[in-house]
């Protein structure tokens, strides 16, 4: 038996400035146990639902994370939504599709800047972070925010895109998979890439079943699971398949959401080609009553967000299951066994999102 | 494309929760949350479990009172672990055996069981205080 010691990771660490701390129980430079804490930062969100109606809490709900906001506003009206039988328009429905597309993309665009730079690849980093910009902008220029959107409201959105800006966005588009592309050549063939991520924190199919893990952490591993293909928002009327690996490992992981890219931009090409005209919002009246889990694919994977009314304009609870709560167990997992040098490679390839978490 | 089924709402008693879990693993669905709500004087306890390939949300619901003590799932769903200290904490809980007990020190919170109404946890004290003596 090698020197056992346990060795701090975080909550402050270079490669990942959110607050997360490991305790690392290391044989020789072999991790054998990862303890993780967090709790740092956390900012009782849920709470704030005593303090305001179901309708501000769609503003609360958004600023759980900077990064997938939109989603988070969105998870939380598609709940209210169920609960109050609200049918809302299908260009609303197409909207959201397309912002909760953007925001995937450009949540995967940092997430690869930012494996590019802990592995070393400061350019490849910058080049990411210049495609995500692109995304940035067209979100800006169709919500008037880059983090938090606020076009999500009960009964619909509030923002509108027009022809001609659909049709600048469809250019732009194409501009960005030429980028992604040759991107996506970098991160999928470069040796240097595969000798750091290659076989590297290794999770098989039954194992991220067992530790509940979600999106493309658990699709690296062969669990043909998306969110989108239940339908919600204007999924329901568009073609795609999850995007799924076997290998289970951080290449894996890294190659599902390279992919996911470009998935993206098919699924926004064919709600652009499909949304209809209408109205954004129904109008809404009276308060939830009732209950619902309403479950949503986040870039990180399946968020779950539970809403309960009783028939008053504050609700009774709120509760937003993150994923990257979800994949912490399959995180600690991935970690047995690994080298000491690969830790902050493997925290990254389940692309945690501690804002989300301390919610 | 799937037509997204409806949650299903599975309402159990105490005794059956851990052979709940059981049958819901045993079944081959995945472990997805569990949260605790307070609502009209009681907790709510929720155990959701998910099928990946029907996209079935299948929902173990558990009301009990506040002094109660519940049974930790996390001999039968280890990944449970973060659900159950997350309920222990923010609504003080009493849940028992969770395999690895954070002690209420998963977010750090300086007030005790912080989601649960104030009157709640007045009543709470009164019925632990009352047990003690």
């Amino acid at each position: 038996m090698g020197n056992i010691s346990v060795v701090p990771f975080g909550p402050q660490h270079p490669v990942l400035p959110e607050p997360i701390h490991l305790d690392l129980v290391i044989e020789d430079e072999k991790v054998i146990e990862a303890v993780p804490s967090i709790g740092f930062v956390h900012r009782g969100l849920e709470s704030l639902i005593a303090k305001k109606d179901y309708n501000e809490m769609v503003y609360v709900a958004e600023r759980t994370c900077g990064i997938c906001s939109f989603g988070h506003g969105m998870g939380y009206v598609e709940a209210v939504e169920k609960i109050m039988n609200i049918e809302i328009p299908d260009r609303a429905r197409y909207l959201r599709t397309i912002w909760m597309e953007l925001s995937r993309m450009h949540s995967h665009l940092l997430w690869l800047g930012l494996l590019a730079d802990a592995f070393g690849y400061e350019s490849l980093f910058y080049h990411c972070w210049r495609i995500r910009e692109q995304v940035l902008d067209m979100i800006e220029e169709s919500t008037g925010g880059r983090v938090i959107f606020s076009v999500n409201k009960v009964g619909g959105v509030m923002k509108d895109m027009d022809a001609a800006m659909l049709a600048r966005f469809s250019e732009k588009l194409g501009e960005v998979e030429d980028q992604v592309i040759a991107v996506r050549k970098n991160f999928l063939y470069d040796k240097t890439v595969q000798l750091r991520l290659r076989g590297v924190g290794v999770l098989t199919k039954q194992q991220a079943h067992d530790l509940g893990c979600a999106g493309p952490f658990g699709r690296a591993s062969g669990i043909a699971t998306d969110m989108r293909t239940r339908g919600y928002g204007a999924y329901g009327d568009l073609e795609f398949e999850p995007i799924t690996s076997n290998e289970g490992d951080s290449f894996a992981r890294c190659q599902c959401r390279i992919d996911e890219i470009l998935q993206s931009i098919d699924l926004i090409r064919q709600a652009m080609g499909m949304i209809p005209d209408g109205d954004l919002f129904v109008p809404v009246k009276g308060n939830p009553n009732g209950e619902y889990f309403m479950r949503i694919e986040q870039p990180r994977g399946e968020a779950v967000y539970y809403v309960k009314g009783s028939g008053k304009p504050y609700l009774n609870r709120l509760r937003i299951r993150t994923p990257t709560f979800a994949n912490l167990p399959g995180l600690c997992e991935t970690l047995k066994g690994a080298d000491y040098a690969d830790v902050p490679i493997l925290i990254l390839t389940i692309d945690p999102c501690i804002s989300c978490t301390e919610r | 494309m799937i037509k997204c089924p409806e949650n299903e709402l599975i309402v159990i008693e105490k005794g059956e929760l851990l052979s709940k879990c059981m049958e819901m693993k045993v079944n081959g669905l995945r472990f997805s949350q569990a949260c605790a709500a307070f609502y009209e004087g009681n907790y709510e306890l929720s155990y959701s479990f998910a099928d990946d390939e029907t996209y079935e949300y299948k929902t173990l619901r558990l009301v009990a009172g506040l002094d109660e003590e519940i049974p930790s799932i996390t001999q039968i769903i280890p990944t449970a672990v973060f659900y159950e200290n997350e309920m222990a904490e923010m609504y003080g809980v009493k849940i028992q055996m969770i395999s690895l007990d954070y002690k209420n020190k998963l977010y750090r919170i300086n007030e005790e069981a912080p989601l649960l109404p104030k009157d709640a946890k007045a009543k709470n004290a009164e019925e632990d205080a009352g047990g003690k003596a």
